[in-house]
């Protein structure tokens, strides 16, 4: 018995780490048009930038008054989606929630790739990006932007660890498995295994290291988010003046995650076909979780319109009706409805958790969320104490000009090409674990 | 014209001025040599301001500088002040002077002035009326808290000022002024004529990608005179001072601060906002104009 099942095991183990090996060898050309289609992207945006650079910010639709437009926004929704990093390799994890394991690795990588694009949009929101080092020169840290600075680089640290330390013992499979590899993939493979053979030293140590910094990336990935909340509640603007806009980032956030995860499972299962190991049923599980996240969004939704609706003082009100029914209305209800309702409707039913009809509905959501962080940011501003007076027509409405679209466009551009750089580096389903998992706790393949 | 006039006279006085440093600056071997020999010291003509001409001690000479205060001169305050302006809303008819002379001298263009001059209308059943805005210099600056690199400060005598040499043009500090004080540079600005370097004082020259905002002109006040508002302004509605001293002006009559701020129940924009603003303002009644819609073409 004992004897069959070490056999079976073995078997098992060498077929995972086949399948999930094969898309690190080089192999036919799929994805170099879609790497060629990102990098097109970016080089627009390089160009858009370079006009900002050349002649100021002039070139944006952005003016006094509107003084922050699609760069601020795009940012949130940026920080907004590398939370979900935190939310598989930690969250899930330290729930022992087993099914989310093959999804750890993409979180980790999305998180990676937004962070660092979120830092990137924010130094091309700088009026003078070359003075970025008078923020360590003259940074002060009562400045809610310097807690930004501090608590973006700490997050981006640890994330990187935690994609790190996980991916040792794949690493040292890599380095012995893919002999066929190019060059400098194996030497990449060789130096970062760091000589991991799997003793059970080297085991206790792997697991001390990555429950602590499952543990760690907790309070910082909220702060991460709730900070870029206090950008936006320690200034005296109506709709940002709320104690409930924490919460709010960060659910919204988490929302949002879960459906930037639910996009890449579909694509990556596809492009590297290995549905058997991102399963329907890994969908089904992803469906709840998605309904879960949004129905404690919608919570807080509810919580933050309907205190200042009810009593509609001053530019506050003013500021609701303007979303409610003014000009930025249409917008307003599309995203509620279809970013926030539906999804929550139709996932509740089975078929709903089926891998197309969750492709669109986090397609949805993931639109939603970013016109969100659009109707968060700008309509505030357009509602200032004082009437908007004495200036150019033009100061009272904002549409982004097309080196503001370009630039954002390349910013999500960048931020799949990072992801699609690291899926063809690393393995994206954690091998080790699935092995170890699959392998020798058959009981969990029931789920 | 009254300001064009002004304008020349000063420049007659800088060059006068002129005249004596550059005299002292040729001959310091002459001036050490004198000053052993008080009496027989080298005599230097010079036109007074009112135009008389006098013959003085070389050594009486003081060397002045033009220069306005370095950026980090312009961070301490001038002692044992504390500047307030005062706006009499029952005087101000739009003559928009205020902005012309404010935009002149801080060599602004049109599209992103300092000062603006609002219409407001507190409730339907109240009449409208002119309110001209400027800085408010909060004693509570919210944009001094977000600033992150402190390019904006506030300073001992109640000024708030930006260095446009550290600013780097985050814009927060536009999100959070509840009184939408701050213009931005968000392109080139137009080229500026000065003959001095930059200074927070003066506001000039302007820098791409960088916040301004009115500064309550603290080179005038250094030399113990007025903001060009106040003296622009054709019908002494903005009043300029010191709440130390207890005396504000409006260029024509001088009155003690408190005793106008009581009789005419002053009031302040946004109190319930804790920004402390210095910038009072007299209540609309009693109006020395009927109120009158600004003309066409004004930008509002
Ligand atoms: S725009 Fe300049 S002055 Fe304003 S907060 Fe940013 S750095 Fe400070």
């Amino acid at each position: 018995m004992a004897k069959d099942k070490i056999f079976l095991n073995d078997q098992f183990n060498q077929k995972v780490e086949k399948d999930l090996l094969a898309h690190l060898l080089p192999n036919k050309k799929v994805g170099n048009i879609f790497i060629f289609v990102l990098l097109a992207f970016i080089l627009v945006g390089i160009y858009a930038y370079y006009r900002q650079l050349r002649y100021g910010l002039i070139v944006t639709s952005m003016r006094d008054y509107t003084s922050w437009g699609v760069y601020i926004s795009n940012f949130v929704f940026l920080v907004a989606i590398s939370l979900v990093g935190s939310l598989f390799s930690s969250i899930l994890k330290l729930s022992k929630a087993t099914w989310s394991t093959p999804l750890t690795r993409i979180s980790e990588i999305i998180a990676i790739a937004a962070i660092i694009c979120a830092s990137v949009i924010i130094i091309v929101d700088m009026g003078r990006p070359d003075r970025f080092i008078n923020v360590l020169i003259h940074g002060r840290i009562q400045s809610p932007i310097i807690w930004d600075v501090i608590i973006i680089t700490t997050y981006l640290t640890i994330s990187v660890l935690l994609l790190y330390i996980s991916l040792i013992p794949d690493l040292a499979i890599c380095r012995d498995k893919l002999t066929d590899a190019p060059g400098w993939k194996k030497w990449f493979y060789k130096v970062f295994s760091i000589n991991w053979h799997g003793t059970p030293e080297q085991n206790n140590i792997l697991h001390k290291v990555s429950f602590m910094l499952s543990v760690m990336v907790i309070p910082v990935a909220f702060a991460i988010h709730t900070v870029t909340s206090w950008l936006f509640s320690t200034t005296w603007r109506p709709g940002w003046d709320s104690t409930n806009l924490g919460p709010y980032f960060v659910s919204g956030a988490l929302m949002a995650g879960a459906a930037v995860i639910i996009v890449a499972m579909y694509f990556i299962r596809n492009a590297l076909n290995i549905k058997e190991y991102l399963t329907d049923k890994l969908f089904d599980h992803m469906g709840k979780l998605l309904v879960l996240l949004s129905l404690v969004y919608l919570y807080f939704n509810i919580n933050e319109y309907l205190g200042p609706a009810f009593k509609m003082v001053g530019v506050e009100g003013e500021h609701i009706i303007e979303l409610f029914f003014g000009k930025y209305a249409s917008m307003y209800w599309l995203v509620q409805v279809f970013g926030l309702v539906l999804p929550i409707v139709v996932l509740v039913f089975a078929w709903g958790r089926k891998p197309l009809p969750m492709l669109i509905i986090s397609i949805l959501v993931l639109l939603g969320a970013w016109f969100k962080r659009f109707l968060i940011v700008i309509p505030s501003l357009q509602h200032p104490y004082l009437p908007i007076q004495d200036v150019d027509e033009s100061y009272r409405h904002y549409i982004p000009s097309w080196e503001e679209w370009a630039i954002t466009f390349a910013s999500f551009a960048g931020c799949l090409l990072i992801i699609t750089f690291l899926v063809k580096l690393l393995p994206v389903i954690p091998i080790w674990e699935t092995k170890k998992e699959e392998g020798n706790e058959p009981k969990q393949q029931e789920v | 014209m009254k300001n064009k006039a002004a304008g020349h006279r000063r420049k007659f006085l800088k060059s006068s001025v002129y005249i004596g440093v550059s005299a002292i600056a040729s001959s310091p071997f002459i001036q050490r040599c004198s000053s052993k020999e008080p009496d027989k010291e080298k005599k230097v003509k010079l036109l007074t301001t009112d135009g008389t001409l006098v013959e003085v001690n070389q050594s009486n000479l003081m060397k002045m500088s033009h220069q306005p205060a370095s950026p980090k001169e312009a961070r301490k305050g001038i002692p044992g002040r504390h500047f307030v302006m005062v706006v009499d809303l029952s005087r101000c008819r739009n003559a928009r002077k205020c902005i012309k002379a404010c935009d002149h001298h801080h060599q602004l263009t049109p599209d992103r002035p300092f000062i603006k001059v609002l219409r407001m209308q507190d409730n339907k059943a109240s009449s409208p009326y002119w309110m001209p805005k400027k800085c408010f210099h909060c004693d509570n600056p919210p944009c001094v808290k977000v600033c992150p690199v402190g390019a904006t400060y506030k300073r001992s005598d109640a000024l708030v000022l930006i260095d446009n040499k550290r600013c780097i043009g985050c814009r927060f500090c536009m999100a959070a002024c509840p009184y939408s004080a701050r213009v931005f540079n968000w392109g080139k600005p137009k080229p500026q004529s000065t003959d001095h370097s930059y200074s927070p004082e003066t506001s000039v020259p302007s820098q791409i990608g960088t916040v301004e905002k009115c500064d309550f002109c603290p080179d005038m006040l250094r030399q113990d005179k007025v903001p060009h508002c106040i003296t622009a302004c054709p019908n002494g509605a903005l009043y300029f001072g010191d709440q130390i001293a207890d005396s504000v002006t409006n260029g024509s009559e001088t009155v003690r601060l408190s005793t106008l701020l009581r009789d005419k129940a002053a009031y302040r924009y946004h109190e319930e906002l804790g920004t402390e603003p210095n910038v009072y303002y007299l209540p609309p009644s009693d109006r020395l104009f009927p109120f009158k819609e600004a003309p066409e073409g004004q930008p509002s």
